[in-house]
């Protein structure tokens, strides 16, 4: 439920009952196809609502996702893989027995070790980065999504170098998504509509005076940091269970793009613009396919151009950053549009 | 190790110091105007290399018109990318530009990728940045000289510029308060040109010197090189054109030296640069010669 908004209890439940519905129906009638694009969305949904929270509600731009989503991935494949599968996929190496050690069969446990492992890395960065103000962030956090990549190439023992991790048990499916999109997008509104959101929002728009009003920034900056944080390492789990298989060349930057695009399409500071936003870009990227492909133009054939989604990408990030700042929702919520009005005051 | 290998490898590093300091100076100008981290400058170090590139095997010039072509392309291209996306953004929040800078380097990243591939192309050294030098029992190629050199005659070029022009002044006073300089009667646009010229063509220059030392052009060339310069921009303090040539050799001079003592961290190579930035953000966030923006931006 999500308190401090002024929407009706019964409109909420009818919204929930709705989206499990959905969800349910779409499990056990649609082709695999579309249950792959629909778990792909949810979990994005996850990773922009959580990404949203630190660059829209608390307006410090990081680039973090790919190396806390890595993070999550690794830490959960880790334990969801028994020791024998372990010892018969590193053949670089052989493991180490911490990783040997970590073994759980229940999905729930290792999602929520994979986003704890995430948010300690995410508290370790808080403290260089937010004692300054300014833009370190968004350049440090860009150093850490490679130097993540870095250290699982040269850690073989663990993460088995560049060639990955095969066979994870294939967990995902569309109660798991969606039921935990539901769940992530139900405390993010939760925090935004709390003491805490309001203090985001006040170091979003002015930090002075956010200080001037007893906003302690620092925590304010580090709860939201390593909450998205928490949200990305769990995305990152349900992300290697649906793909069953990580390797370090998945969690590229174009990951962070990915997300940057959506929140900034979806308006900056909007959750459910984060949400239309992911249905727009992935839903958007799966219809773009066939720019990476060859395409005949009135008799011309052009040649394949892998890549040329990424291009389209970014010439549309370009174009609404300057043209449509806002975005789709600005700042806003959907609910905002339907609200009740105010009852007439009694006299 | 032996003394000849421990010379060696310290030619080396300020050998790939200049490199990085080349590029630094455009960052550390760029944030002291515009108080951006201009994600593009990496970029255009990659488009400078390329420009090279097709000025030598395309359109067959000599090697310096070439590089001539690739300064002037960059300088170019770093005056349109402020023109085309960061001008309409001086009043958005700065949110706003910095991904709008994201974008303008992803952009420029894979149109070059879709254009020309994401294979590596052997870039054609020129036959004088080739010859083996002997000093004693030493031996360099002469990039490894004319490299540093370079780099020092820029700096100087730089700082003549700043501290001897009207426009140097008018750059200086423009990281100092912008608003107040807008109101002498300086039109801050033509300066921000200004800025962005001088520092994609320095990185152009450094784009060439990596094509050279590492004989090959690719698309996503910039990146680390983009990343590792900042970390030199605010090692050296950002804001300052003389700590950035200083972060530029520290980190350069530290990854090589490390690396030559403990071969084992090999594979850690890219990381050190962070380690760096981490640590000067967490003792000293204003960097070795840096000023204090937070107080002096009232």
């Amino acid at each position: 439920m999500i308190k401090g908004f002024a929407g009706r209890k019964g409109v909420q439940l009818l919204f929930y009952a709705l989206t499990i519905w959905f969800l349910w129906f779409a499990q056990t009638t649609l082709d695999d196809y579309s249950i792959r694009v629909l778990n792909n969305i949810a979990i994005f949904i996850i990773l922009a609502v959580s990404y949203n929270l630190i660059n829209g509600i608390t307006g410090q731009l990081s680039l973090e996702p790919n190396g806390f989503v890595a993070i999550g991935a690794y830490v959960a494949t880790l334990f969801l893989l028994d020791s024998d599968a372990l010892e018969y996929q590193y053949y670089l190496e052989d493991p180490s027995s911490i990783v040997l050690l970590m073994h759980t069969k229940s999905f729930i446990i290792a999602l929520l070790a994979g986003g704890a492992a995430a948010t300690f890395a995410a508290m370790l960065l808080s403290f260089p980065v937010f004692r300054v103000r300014g833009d370190y962030l968004a350049i440090v956090t860009l150093g850490f999504g490679f130097i993540i990549r870095i250290l699982a190439i040269n850690n073989p023992q663990i993460t088995n170098g560049s060639l990955g991790l095969n066979d994870i048990p294939d967990h995902t499916n569309l109660y798991w998504s969606g039921g935990l999109a539901m769940v992530a997008v139900t405390v993010i509104l939760n925090i935004i509509y709390s003491k805490y959101g309001r203090a985001m929002k006040a170091v979003r728009d002015d930090e002075d005076t956010a200080i001037a009003m007893g906003v302690n920034t620092f925590k304010i900056k580090t709860i939201a940091f390593s909450t998205s944080a928490f949200m990305e390492g769990v995305g990152g789990g349900l992300l290697a269970c649906l793909l069953t298989s990580v390797s370090p060349d998945q969690f590229t930057f174009f990951l962070t793009f990915q997300l940057l695009i959506i929140i900034v399409l979806g308006g900056l500071g909007s959750t459910t613009g984060a949400i239309i936003g992911t249905i727009l870009v992935i839903g958007g990227a799966e219809w773009l396919r066939f720019l990476d492909e060859p395409m005949n133009l009135f008799g011309w054939t052009s040649p394949a151009l892998p890549g040329m989604r990424m291009v389209v990408f970014s010439i549309i990030l370009i174009l609404v950053m300057l043209f449509a700042r806002e975005g789709i929702m600005g700042k806003k919520e959907l609910f905002d549009y339907f609200k009740t009005k105010k009852p007439k005051e009694k006299k | 190790m032996d003394y000849v290998t421990l010379l060696q490898q310290m030619i080396n590093g300020i050998s790939l110091g200049s490199m990085y300091a080349l590029v630094a100076i455009g960052y550390t100008m760029v944030y002291g105007v515009l108080r951006l981290i201009n994600f593009a400058h990496g970029d255009i170090l990659m488009v400078g290399a390329f420009l090279g590139f097709f000025g030598i095997s395309v359109l067959e010039l000599p090697f310096f018109a070439a590089a001539l072509l690739a300064i002037f392309g960059s300088a170019f291209l770093g005056i349109l990318i402020d023109k085309v996306a960061y001008k309409p953004l001086r009043k958005a929040p700065r949110i706003s530009l910095l991904i709008t800078a994201i974008g303008v380097s992803f952009f420029l990243e894979n149109s070059f990728n879709v254009l020309f591939g994401g294979v590596p192309k052997a870039f054609p050294v020129p036959d004088f940045a080739e010859q083996i030098i002997k000093v004693a029992s030493l031996t360099f190629t002469t990039a490894a000289f004319i490299v540093p050199i370079v780099t020092l005659i820029l700096l100087g070029v730089i700082l003549l510029i700043l501290y001897r022009t009207k426009y140097g002044v008018a750059i200086r006073a423009l990281a100092f308060d912008s608003q107040t300089v807008e109101l002498m009667g300086i039109d801050a646009n033509l300066i921000f040109s200004i800025v962005f010229a001088l520092g994609s063509a320095l990185a152009a220059v450094g784009g060439i010197f990596w094509a050279i030392n590492y004989p090959a052009v690719e698309p996503m060339m910039g990146v680390m090189v983009g990343l590792k310069a900042f970390a030199a921009a605010v090692v050296g303090g950002i804001g300052s054109v003389t700590g950035a040539v200083l972060g530029g050799f520290i980190i350069g001079f530290t990854e090589v030296v490390v690396i030559a003592f403990f071969p084992e961290l090999g594979g850690y190579k890219d990381a050190f640069a962070f380690m760096f930035l981490i640590l000067v953000l967490l003792f000293k966030p204003t960097g070795i010669l840096g000023y204090d923006f937070e107080k002096t931006r009232f």
